[in-house]
């Protein structure tokens, strides 16, 4: 918010700095985000007064000036300008002076314009950076002409012009709507820098009338109160400077006074105010009721709403004058012929101004106020001051006829406490004068009770954020100091037990056995695009497609909720491609989101998965040798079968158990997709239900006797069909011998000798003796056990010996 | 017995012209083998007079002995040679560069979520992570922020029905916590959270990691001491804190934490912006609204909770300059955080 700092002066004196407030403001809660030196860059630009105008001898459009400029003497400069004149006071940018020039910084410097010397340049307006709202004539085509009683010759035209200020852009937290305004502001720092607040002017005289305007409030919860004041002899004219000066420094242009009146007290007290032209209420009444469904209003700014009854409207006898506390109706706007004017002043209850600025999209300085709430008690104090100011500039007669439609409480809060409870909270201890005194720069009614020494605290009706003595210990704080407080290290706690749950350190471990698999951990945005379901083919009905959808995403790429993990990870592999990093290994572990019910009636179901993407090197096996490592870490037992997916090569892909359940798949990414996303190299993807495999990861370590006798190893080579798998065979000689403890698969052989559609597998078994035997193995039991393998090898896959 | 010195100095000779372990095998089996000369002499014995015989095959055995004394003597000094050669043989370049097995690395995010975790924990802290898609009620309502508060303006939600939303802010785990556990309570929820705000500076997902404090006679002295070792531990060991007002709507009264510029020292740099001081989180006294929301009674318990967005902490940490950095997953970016 917008604050000048001569607007602030008007009610506080401030003895310090800009900078020096903006560092007091700061540590009291009010950020200024942007503290701005108004015409900082217009430098060494001064009144003076043209004393002699001639003809440019080489230039018939060039005019030779000599100018007094006061104590910087007499100057003599060329303009192009028409509208000057001997005897007319302009400003001069003097030598090394900078003005504003389309939107940069211009610097002057003397020189010759078409031989003739010229010490500075006469400034338009714009080259100053003001409208006519900071001084009239700022907008003619030539140069300012400055009026003879505002300036003194020499002196700096910012102090003529309205720029010798400090613009100060305060971020106000949510809970202090109050402050929305100069007033509220000014207040703070009244309390700030302990002075006086002045309060502005607020009587005037009224004039009799017999004219009445009722207001009817329908929604009283809508509109808790609802002032309205009617003026008469209204004369629409233009504001003085001084006024239009102010809107203009908080961004807003001047209409016409009685506008202008409304807007100077929106910005000086925060209430956002309306002026109807009673000539236009039919009826002569005001009604603030719902919209009837497809009721429509035109706004001051011509645009045409159609509205529901969640929208509250302002209306006459007829129809809908005013949308309540957003903009007001075309219908009944001021007109430079207006003479009768009906100012209302209400509160609208936050909610519902928000709800309907929202749902019409129609935004204004109005609404905003009252989103972030404004207080029951402003809007008779407002009133007053717009009443006042009509008179003040003449501009109407404000008449005996008010009226006041009160649905709130205005009796202060009161809050009990103490100092005991105040400093227990804090940890240090405030003296109670202190408190007191805090509270009451703060406008805060501070009774202690003789009897019990409680403190009796009467809450300003504008603090409407203050519901407990909690809240007075933040204003004790914040104004005593931060500074104060004196760090301690949780001196009254219990000891607690801390650290990760054996569930959260499995996590982690996870993670780590990928890591020293060499992948990387990614991590992705958890909602993707609704398309990347059709780039992996899943078919109309699959359950990846019931996804949870974000009903206001930044955009459709972004508006589903990943329901798997893969096409989040296939976006960082191509990018990856692209980018030259032409081979490596990512994991992420995050939840996607499975939903019993589409639309949500329940949390969904959050189930933590694992991707693993490898592109470039390696191949199914180092994808898998990951797999493997996994389940060695967590002791699992996992067992791979041929499957499918759509999105992966339909020879080369494998589906993970975890005994009978499918707890993930890993395969070679469909070629066709490959080729889609213009992946040239290989990529390698699998996804693990985390939730499931942790399940049945080992909760510790189980321990066995090492056996006092030795395993023995042998190898076997089989010659066996094509389509015999690696573990069927393996699972033929586990089964064939109890003592026969791992296969592994250390070759496989293909030749024409062994003839087509065969091939031989070459296995390295190892035996263990039983764990209560009295000898080792034997070399004839193990030829025992070799033949009786051998044997259901042939019985089972009708393998030969190699 | 005129022989014995002879074979002696023959034996001896002939070994140490033998130029390794092999030859002096040979020559060992001239002497002292089945069909050496030593053996022949014991052979011949039986030629020999039944009297001399004692003599004659004590001198024997001294011979045989004497043999294997420098036999072995002999392949000790081979053997010592032949290794001493063999390593010389084994010269390994040892500047050459190692050989490393390439492993991965945990996400930047995920690593200083670790050493958060670490930090807390170590103070009796657990951790909690509650449910990413949340209802407006733990997101919200609970936390003192209903349907028409103005705070719900400051942070832009994803809605995903008019009663579940992606949670804008990890506290959502403080209540759920809260409503099953009684004080004394400790613990820390990291998680990500969702805000549509995308831009230079922000993410429309990213990870918060929410703490809370809640038993009897806490202060906020107390919070601020927590958050001094916190900022000890993660920036550096003179990282100073800072409180200053403002507003969250479950905490009153609310702060706002900066620590002091670890790269200035609180001098002032480019990081700082020249104030000396760098914004890293949000905290204050638990609202008395919030734990009486979850059955807690603030008459009886007071508590804090802070909360820190781990993007920025680990932007603040390595010096990363871009938040999309981080969900890039740029491998060449990836590689840097490797233990």
């Amino acid at each position: 918010m917008l604050i000048p700092l001569c607007w602030l002066k008007d009610y506080v004196e401030i003895g310090v700095s800009a900078e020096e407030l903006q560092n007091k403001l700061f540590s009291c809660g009010f950020e200024v985000e942007e503290l701005t030196r108004l015409g900082k860059d217009v430098t060494g630009v001064v009144a003076g007064r043209i004393t002699k105008c001639e003809k440019h001898p080489d230039a018939d459009r060039l005019t030779v000036c000599k100018v007094d400029c006061g104590k910087y003497g007499e100057k003599q400069i060329c303009t192009a300008a028409t509208n000057v004149f001997e005897g007319a006071l302009v400003p001069c940018a003097l030598d090394g002076a900078t003005v504003l020039h389309e939107g940069g910084i211009q610097k002057i410097k003397n020189g010759k314009l078409r031989g003739v010397a010229s010490e500075g340049m006469f400034c338009s307006g714009e080259e100053l950076g003001i409208n006519d709202d900071f001084y009239d004539g700022a907008e003619v085509n030539g140069i300012l002409i400055l009026r003879e009683e505002d300036a003194v010759l020499g002196q700096d035209i910012r102090e003529i012009v309205g720029l010798d200020d400090w613009l100060f852009d305060i971020a106000v937290t949510a809970n202090r709507p109050d402050c929305q305004s100069v007033l509220g502001m000014a207040r703070e720092v009244a309390a700030i820098l302990r002075t006086p607040l002045k309060f502005p002017a607020l009587d005037f005289t009224p004039v009799k009338t017999d004219v009445k305007i009722p207001v009817t409030v329908k929604e009283p919860a809508l509109c808790p109160r609802y002032v309205g004041h009617f003026v008469t002899d209204v004369k629409i004219g233009r504001s003085p400077q001084w006024l239009r000066r102010r809107l203009a420094l908080c961004g807003i242009r001047s209409i016409s006074d009685i506008v202008d009146i409304t807007n100077f007290v929106l910005l000086e007290m925060g209430q956002p105010m309306h002026a109807f032209d009673r000539s236009y209420l039919r009826g002569g009444e005001i009604v603030v009721r719902r919209a009837e469904a497809g009721e429509k209003i035109v706004t001051l700014d011509e645009k045409e709403f159609t509205l529901t009854p969640e929208n509250l409207l302002v209306c006459d006898r007829e129809r809908g004058v005013a949308l309540a506390g957003i903009m007001g109706g075309l219908n009944s706007e001021i007109k430079p012929d207006t003479t009768e004017v009906f100012f209302e002043a209400a509160k609208f209850a936050r909610d519902s101004v928000r709800k309907t600025s929202r749902a019409l999209g129609q935004r204004s300085e109005s609404s905003a106020r009252f989103e972030k709430g404004v207080d029951a008690s402003t809007p008779e104090i407002a009133m007053k001051r717009a009443l006042h100011l009509v008179e003040e500039l003449g501009c109407g007669k404000p008449t005996d006829y008010g009226t006041d439609v009160l649905n709130a409480d205005l009796t202060p809060k009161i809050v009990t406490t103490d100092c005991a409870q105040i400093n227990a909270l804090l940890g240090i201890e405030v003296p109670e004068e202190e408190v007191i005194a805090v509270l009451t720069r703060l406008q805060f009614a501070v009774h202690k009770d003789g009897k019990n020494g409680k403190l009796v605290v009467g809450v300003p009706l504008w603090r409407e954020d203050v519901d407990g003595w909690a809240d007075l210990a933040e204003e004790v704080i914040r104004s005593y100091g931060y500074e104060h407080i004196q760090p301690a290290f949780l001196e009254n706690a219990t000891v607690t037990r801390g650290g990760l749950t054996t569930a959260q350190k499995q996590e982690l471990k996870f993670k780590n056995v990928l890591a020293r698999q060499g992948f990387y951990e990614a991590c992705n945005y958890s909602f993707s695009s609704p398309r990347d379901f059709d780039l992996l083919r899943f078919p109309a009905d699959a359950p990846e497609r019931r996804a949870v959808t974000i009903r206001n995403p930044i955009g459709e790429d972004l508006s589903v909720m990943r329901t798997t993990l893969i096409p989040t990870m296939l976006q960082n592999i191509v990018r990856n491609v692209r980018r030259g990093n032409e081979s490596g290994g990512l994991f992420e572990l995050a939840n996607v989101f499975l939903a019993e019910e589409l639309p949500l009636k329940a949390l969904p179901d959050e189930r933590k998965t694992c991707v693993i993407g490898l592109w470039g090197e390696g191949d199914f096996f180092d994808l898998k040798g990951a797999t493997e490592a996994i389940a060695e870490a967590f002791g699992l037992n996992l067992t791979y079968e041929k499957g499918s997916k759509p999105f992966l090569h339909p020879g080369i892909t494998a589906i993970v158990k975890l005994g009978e359940k499918e707890v993930g798949y890993l395969g070679e990414l469909h070629p066709e997709i490959a080729a889609e996303l213009a992946l040239e190299k290989k990529v390698y993807l699998c996804e693990l239900d985390y939730r499931a495999l942790s399940k049945k990861f080992a909760k510790d370590i189980t321990y066995r006797n090492p056996n006092k006798f030795p395993d023995v190893e042998r190898d076997i080579a089989v010659v066996v069909a094509e389509e015999v798998t690696c573990a069927q065979v393996r699972e033929c000689i586990l089964h064939a011998c109890k003592a026969a403890k791992e296969a592994e698969l250390f070759d496989v052989y293909r030749s024409d000798k062994l003839g087509k559609e065969k091939k031989s597998m070459a296995l390295r078994i190892t035996f263990s003796p039983d764990e209560k035997a009295e000898k080792p193995l034997s070399p004839e039991a193990v030829d025992g056990f070799f033949n009786k393998i051998l044997g259901n090898l042939k019985y089972k896959l009708g393998a030969e010996l190699r | 017995m005129e022989d014995t010195e002879k074979i002696v100095e023959e034996a001896v000779k002939e070994a140490e012209a033998a130029s390794d372990s092999r030859a002096l095998y040979e020559v060992k089996m001239k002497f002292l083998g089945r069909t050496g000369k030593v053996t022949a002499l014991l052979k011949g014995m039986r030629e020999i007079a039944a009297e001399l015989r004692p003599a004659f095959g004590k001198k024997v055995n001294e011979l045989r002995e004497a043999l294997e004394a420098k036999f072995a003597a002999r392949e000790e000094s081979l053997k010592r040679k032949e290794m001493e050669e063999k390593l010389a043989g084994e010269n390994l370049d040892v500047t050459m560069p190692g050989r490393r097995r390439a492993a991965g690395a945990l996400h930047p995010v995920t690593r200083v979520k670790n050493q958060l975790i670490d930090i807390f924990a170590g103070m009796g802290f657990e951790v909690y992570e509650g449910p990413e898609i949340e209802s407006d009620y733990y997101n919200f309502t609970a936390l003192n922020t209903p349907a028409d508060h103005p705070a719900r303006d400051m942070q832009d939600t994803f809605y995903v029905t008019e009663e579940f939303l992606l949670r804008t802010q990890t506290s959502a785990g403080q209540i759920r916590v809260m409503e099953h556990k009684k004080p004394p309570i400790k613990v820390l929820s990291p998680g990500r959270v969702f805000r549509s705000d995308d831009d230079a500076t922000h993410s429309p997902m990213f990870h918060q990691m929410e703490g809370l404090v809640v038993d009897k006679g806490i202060t906020l002295c107390d919070l601020q001491g927590m958050l001094d070792e916190f900022a000890r531990v993660m920036f550096s060991e003179t990282s100073k804190t800072r409180l200053r007002p403002s507003y969250f709507p479950f905490t009153e009264p609310s702060v706002e934490v900066d620590v002091s510029c670890a790269a200035c020292g609180g001098k002032g740099c480019s990081l700082c912006k020249g104030t000396g001081w760098i914004e890293v989180l949000g905290a204050g006294m638990v609202n008395r609204r919030v734990l009486e929301n979850c059955g807690i009674d603030p008459e009886e318990y007071t508590g804090f909770a802070f909360g820190m967005g781990i993007e920025r902490i680990a932007m603040l940490k390595y010096g990363i300059n871009n938040i999309k950095l981080l969900t890039e997953n740029d491998v060449r970016f990836l590689k840097q955080f490797q233990e």
